[in-house]
């Protein structure tokens, strides 16, 4: 190897990035040649010079604690945006929530008719139960009406219509739409039939509403503000009948 | 990844390397303070791009960062010393050997050796930090410095003429002022 080519290639071999085979050229060389060898010492010494610990910059004390905080501060708005993300989901779990509940009440929200079909069917039901049809039995409409003063605010009308095949079988005080209310019953053959009765604000109804709820047939209307609501396992048609003569007066 | 934990990986990466970053940053830019900004700077960046970074050499891919964040600190604020590119063609490496009577005795003052440095151009400079200072190898400071392995090996040599170079001069300087001190 010339002095041109270790002169190249000696930075390779002081960094000890030479392959084998260079490296050793390079050894010969040096042990031949004294102007190569002593430009190899110089260049170490500069080396050695260069590596004191000495000549390093020391970062200052705080620098780290500097960063450390810096990139805490830096953290934040992508924490925030962490935080945000969660918040949107909590949103949204929260909407998910109150939708699935208002369509769930929604769907099972009844009418006020509903709810008050509801009640007399499971009264009509209850009083049959009890064997409790009537606080004063009697068939007599004379006896019936005057048993319900002082124990209602108003005076329901009492019929007979034991000539069309309903015999009235007496009155009861019920509770029902928050209220007390007037039940009376008739009776068709094995059939008990219980009107309830109370006043109302609402517009009459003068045709009556049909409906069937758990196999018992539930006729509904207003009249003379007073509202009106008839529960038997009569069959709807013969209910009707009775209905019709109730309204008649 | 958690932002807390990427957080925490991330100061586990790369704050080893701080004395690295500030040691580079300083000697790429003569000032404490500027320095000091530059590696804040560096990190921060370093921090944003984490998410790029998969393992590995990771002194090389901060130091990469730092080295960047400098030049570009030292492009804007005109640093005739960039203005001026090397040429990495122009042989500098003649048969014309230094005085070695005068050189590198091991005991050469570390005050000499740090004012040569710091007058050799950043391109050179760079080099030789990275090289005897981080001790890395020619094809990590080809990383860091984004060139090819050859022109790392040459520059580092020219570097080092240099620095003999200068080295001769400042301490012919020193011995003549020690010799009219003593007259």
């Amino acid at each position: 190897m010339s002095c041109q080519q270790t002169h190249e290639l000696i930075h390779g071999y002081l960094d000890g990035e030479l392959d084998l085979v260079k490296s050793i050229e390079i050894e010969k060389h040096l042990a031949q040649c004294q102007a190569c060898t002593q430009n190899y010492e110089s260049l170490r010494g500069l080396q050695s010079s260069l590596r004191d610990n000495s000549l390093r910059f020391e970062p200052p004390a705080n620098l780290e604690k500097r960063l450390r905080s810096a990139l805490r501060r830096e953290k934040e708005p992508q924490s925030f945006v962490f935080r945000w993300r969660w918040a949107v989901a909590a949103v949204s779990l929260f909407a998910a929530v109150v939708i699935i509940w208002t369509v769930a009440t929604v769907a099972s929200r009844q009418s006020p008719d509903d709810v008050l079909a509801q009640e007399v069917v499971a009264s009509h039901v209850r009083s049959l139960m009890a064997d409790h049809l009537a606080d004063v039995p009697s068939t007599n409409q004379h006896t019936v009406k005057p048993w319900f003063d002082g124990k209602l605010d108003f005076s329901p009308t009492v019929k007979d219509l034991s000539q069309q095949g309903f015999t009235l079988y007496g009155g009861r005080l019920d509770y029902i739409g928050n209220r007390p209310v007037a039940a009376l019953v008739y009776q068709r053959r094995q059939h008990s039939i219980n009107v309830f009765v109370w006043p109302t604000t609402e517009a009459p109804v003068k045709n009556e509403k049909a409906s069937e709820r758990q196999g018992y047939n539930v006729i509904r209307w207003s009249n003379a503000g007073m509202t009106y609501w008839a529960v038997s396992d009569l069959n709807l048609a013969e209910l009707q009948q009775f209905v019709q003569l109730l309204k008649e007066t | 990844m958690s932002e807390p934990s990427r957080a925490v990986r991330f100061e586990e990466v790369a704050l080893p390397h701080l004395a690295a970053a500030y040691n580079l940053a300083r000697w790429l830019i003569h000032s404490d303070q500027d320095a000091e900004d530059m590696v804040q700077e560096s990190f921060m960046r370093a921090f944003k791009s984490f998410n790029g970074y998969y393992g590995g050499n990771s002194r090389a891919w901060l130091l990469t960062i730092v080295r960047n964040t400098c030049y570009t600190w030292l492009q804007k604020n005109r640093m005739s010393t960039l203005s001026d590119p090397i040429d990495d063609k122009l042989d500098e490496l003649g048969l014309d050997f230094a005085d070695p009577e005068m050189l590198f005795r091991r005991s050469v003052n570390a005050q000499i050796v740090r004012a040569a440095l710091q007058e050799l151009p950043v391109e050179f400079r760079e080099v030789v930090v990275l090289r005897e200072m981080e001790e890395m190898s020619y094809k990590e400071i080809a990383n860091v410095v984004d060139l090819p392995l050859g022109t790392v090996m040459s520059r580092l040599a020219r570097g080092r003429k240099r620095l003999q170079a200068l080295l001769a001069s400042r301490m012919g300087k020193e011995a003549s002022i020690e010799l009219s001190a003593n007259a």
